[in-house]
């Protein structure tokens, strides 16, 4: 007799196989192929189809509570439907930084109205969420921030600018770090939840080295914020002042996120690259120094994949130290990296084209150099090692 | 199946980090090194393995033993090398017992009581230089008889001089390089025609250097199937390097856990040198590494009890990451003692020595990265 959870696996892998576009069960090519949803969302064939079918089982969200919008599955099922999507190759239906971000300090922070009022409209994909966190002047000290919002009664105004905002000019709605007290540092800091529409609202995308503008900068220019957005929904999550306790939250979240390492398909670079570089004799990738990189990154990547897989189990499970996303998010980009300058070096001058066709407009190369933010973005690794230095290793401080 | 020691496991590990840090720290190394101590392990220290019931971890119950699987076996192994016990454990009850569950029920009678009582010590004589090179064994066995003649040479076996048995791997058939046409021999030490010379190593255990002059063993010594010995040495192979690998994990988390407790202590310029970023970073890069390698490891394990066909792979990409962050583990942590690192009153030099021993014991980090991208078809 087979278990629940064996009987769980073959009814979703067969659901999966009658209602998963056969679209939607191509690799994905470049960002272009990720759904993003909103207001005003773009769909290529099988897109929209495959979104509404998962949304209506609530597995655009599928450990989320059923009442918010989700699937209400336990981590074991939640674990089976990763395991049976990726076996048939189903693209991921929905990206969304209301789900990877908002949705999880809402489900551990917010209010029951608010939980009610913002988190089914994430899970249908209805509003696109950015997250308005790091300003000109404070990066790795993101506690410094001076974005102001000022209490005027029924209503917040806001000032001041945000930068690498990913996605604002075409987000939505904003969840934003604001300054509430300015006497504090870290406990004066309130975190926001208002329209990208609100009048004195700006975003200009900012160009990367990559050419691409996935970031952008926004200023806010007395923007009227209301307390609530209906009976018992505050526009401020947690507390006033106590924004910060979220905002870690998140970057814990965050930083776990970014971690993941090489997890863009192929496991061996060696296997993918060797017919096309050249082979030996013996049937070896025919650079013996290129060959030993790439099994090295083999290595490390498989390796860190375990490490994804024990991080994933124990934090899970309760087990696993409060700062280990911090190590997480330090060795998953820094391999990550150097897994694209192994592919640069494999390519050689083919891998340098910019524009034409042939190279998808200089996909491998823009790639390439849209990993160096990885280790910039969400926390330097410079301030993850401080971390680690001081959260699990208690080092002394300076 | 989670990716962390189950309840059971934990109270293993519990119980092995109990026993070996109160039975075997790293004084106990110093003690048997300092009296050149000829087998380099206490044989009154394997009696007690036995009580424990480690030594028979991976013999089956049907054969009175524990019946546990490699990941067990790890949990041990890392608490060996924590503390730098020197033991017969991993070639006798991890290598040596796993080839043995590949023979025949003769076969374990007549070894595994000896075993289970820590009377009996496993040497495994597969190398035949100073690099791991299972791949080219040429040693050669020949017919005679009802049973085997072998003539050859074999290097480098740890315990080969204090071990009552030898598993000894040679060629039946066909010619270095070939998959087919080994066979796996247990060996009494004591047959004619066999001498051992032994060698003390950098970490103080003893390896043999073996000559075979027509020694002469009966049929039903052979382990498995005549010419079909690739099956047990897989076997026996993958069980000492996951277990290799487990022990280094050991050795690099016990140097990298006395040099964080150093560096907080140390003070310089009126200042605990911990407290200095230039040592806080590479400190806390070393705790990635070493994160992995465990997770890794683990893995590994995992696979093998799992009978995964990809387990072979792991253990190959574990004794790599191991062997690596291990490496850094007692580079960092002799760098960061300063002076002090250098003299023979600190233990972290120890680490480092049993380190380099463990890097080759199987194959080092280049042998298992090779293999990697073989086993990719690269």
């Amino acid at each position: 007799m087979m278990s629940d959870l064996e009987t769980f696996r073959a009814e979703t892998a067969a659901w999966l196989e009658a209602n998963c576009p056969p679209e939607m069960r191509q690799p994905m090519v470049d960002e272009s192929d990720a759904v993003w949803g909103g207001r005003n969302p773009t769909f290529k064939p099988g897109q929209k189809e495959w979104l509404d079918v998962m949304a209506a089982k609530g597995w655009t969200v599928p450990d989320w509570p059923k009442e918010y919008g989700g699937g209400g599955l336990s981590r074991a099922e939640t674990k089976i439907l990763g395991q049976e999507m990726a076996r048939l190759k189903c693209r991921s239906p929905l990206s969304s930084f209301g789900i990877w971000m908002l949705g999880p300090a809402l489900l551990h922070f917010g209010t029951e109205a608010q939980k009610k009022h913002f988190l089914p409209p994430i899970a249908r994909g209805e509003i696109r969420w950015c997250q308005g966190y790091s300003e000109p002047g404070s990066g790795s000290d993101l506690a410094s921030l001076q974005t102001s919002a000022v209490d005027q009664g029924d209503h917040f105004v806001v000032n001041g600018q945000k930068i690498w905002t990913s996605y604002a000019d075409k987000a939505d709605w904003i969840f934003c770090l604001t300054r509430t007290d300015k006497n504090e540092k870290h406990k004066g800091i309130s975190f926001m939840l208002f329209d990208m529409a609100s009048e004195g609202v700006t975003t200009k995308p900012i160009v990367l080295i990559s050419g691409q503008s996935a970031f952008c900068e926004t200023f806010f220019d007395d923007v009227k914020v209301p307390k609530e957005y209906g009976e018992g929904v505050s526009s401020v999550v947690y507390e006033v002042n106590k924004g910060w306790d979220v905002a870690k939250y998140l970057l814990g979240h965050e930083r776990s996120m970014i971690s993941g390492g090489g997890s863009d398909g192929a496991t061996s670079l060696g296997a993918k690259f060797a017919d096309q570089y050249g082979r030996d004799e013996m049937g070896r990738l025919d650079d013996p120094m290129l060959r030993a990189q790439m099994a090295e990154m083999d290595i490390d990547v498989l390796a860190f994949r375990a490490m994804a897989e024990r991080f994933g189990d124990t934090f899970k499970a309760g087990l696993c130290h409060p700062a280990q996303p911090n190590m997480m998010k330090y060795a998953g980009t820094e391999i990550n990296k150097r897994r694209h300058e192994l592919i640069m070096s494999a390519g050689g001058s083919e891998v340098l084209e910019w524009e034409s066709e042939a190279s998808n407009g200089g996909l491998t190369a823009r790639s390439w150099l849209r990993t160096k933010a990885n280790s910039i973005e969400g926390g330097t690794s410079e301030v993850m090692l401080n971390v680690v230095s001081k959260q699990i290793l208690h080092l002394p401080g300076a | 199946m989670p990716l962390y020691l189950n309840e059971d496991q934990q109270m293993l590990h519990d119980s092995a980090a109990e026993f070996m840090k109160g039975e075997a720290p790293v004084s106990h190394l110093r003690e048997f090194r300092d009296k050149q101590c000829k087998d380099g392990f206490s044989h009154a220290l394997w009696k007690q393995f036995a009580e424990m019931g480690f030594t028979g971890i991976l013999i089956g119950e049907d054969d009175g033993g524990l019946g546990m699987g490699h990941v067990e076996a790890g949990v041990v192994l890392e608490q060996i090398g924590r503390n730098l016990t020197p033991s017969p454990f991993l070639t006798t009850s991890v290598a040596g017992v796993e080839a043995l569950n590949a023979g025949g029920k003769a076969l374990r009678d007549k070894y595994f009581p000896g075993i289970l009582s820590g009377d009996t010590v496993l040497a495994l004589a597969v190398d035949e230089g100073p690099k791991h090179r299972p791949d080219q064994i040429s040693m050669a066995a020949t017919r005679e008889g009802n049973g085997f003649k072998l003539d050859g040479k074999k290097q480098f076996v740890v315990q080969g001089g204090s071990a009552d048995t030898l598993i000894v791997a040679v060629r039946t058939s066909g010619s270095a390089g070939d998959d087919k046409g080994l066979t796996l021999f247990a060996v009494d030490a004591n047959a004619q025609g066999l001498a051992k010379n032994s060698v003390r190593l950098v970490d103080s255990a003893m390896a043999a250097h073996l000559e075979f002059d027509g020694v002469l063993v009966d049929a039903d010594a052979v382990i498995g199937e005549v010419d079909e010995g690739d099956v047990v040495l897989r076997r026996l192979l993958n069980a000492g390097r996951s277990g290799a690998a487990a022990e280094t994990l050991g050795v690099g988390a016990g140097a990298m856990d006395i040099t964080v407790d150093y560096i907080k202590g140390r003070k310089q310029f009126g200042a605990l040198i911990g407290s200095f970023q230039a040592l806080q970073h590479r400190i806390a890069h070393l705790y990635s590494e070493m994160e992995i390698a465990r997770a890794t490891v683990l893995k590994a394990q995992q696979m093998l009890d799992e009978g995964s066909s990809k387990a072979e792979l792991m253990v190959s990409v574990a004794k790599a990451k191991a062997g690596k962050a291990t490496a850094l583990s007692v580079k960092e942590g002799v760098q960061m003692h300063g002076g002090v690192g250098m003299t023979d009153e600190y233990d972290i030099g120890l680490y480092m020595k049993r380190d380099r021993a463990l890097q080759e014991f199987m194959g080092d980090v280049n042998y298992h990265t090779n293999l990697v991208a073989e086993m990719h078809g690269y």
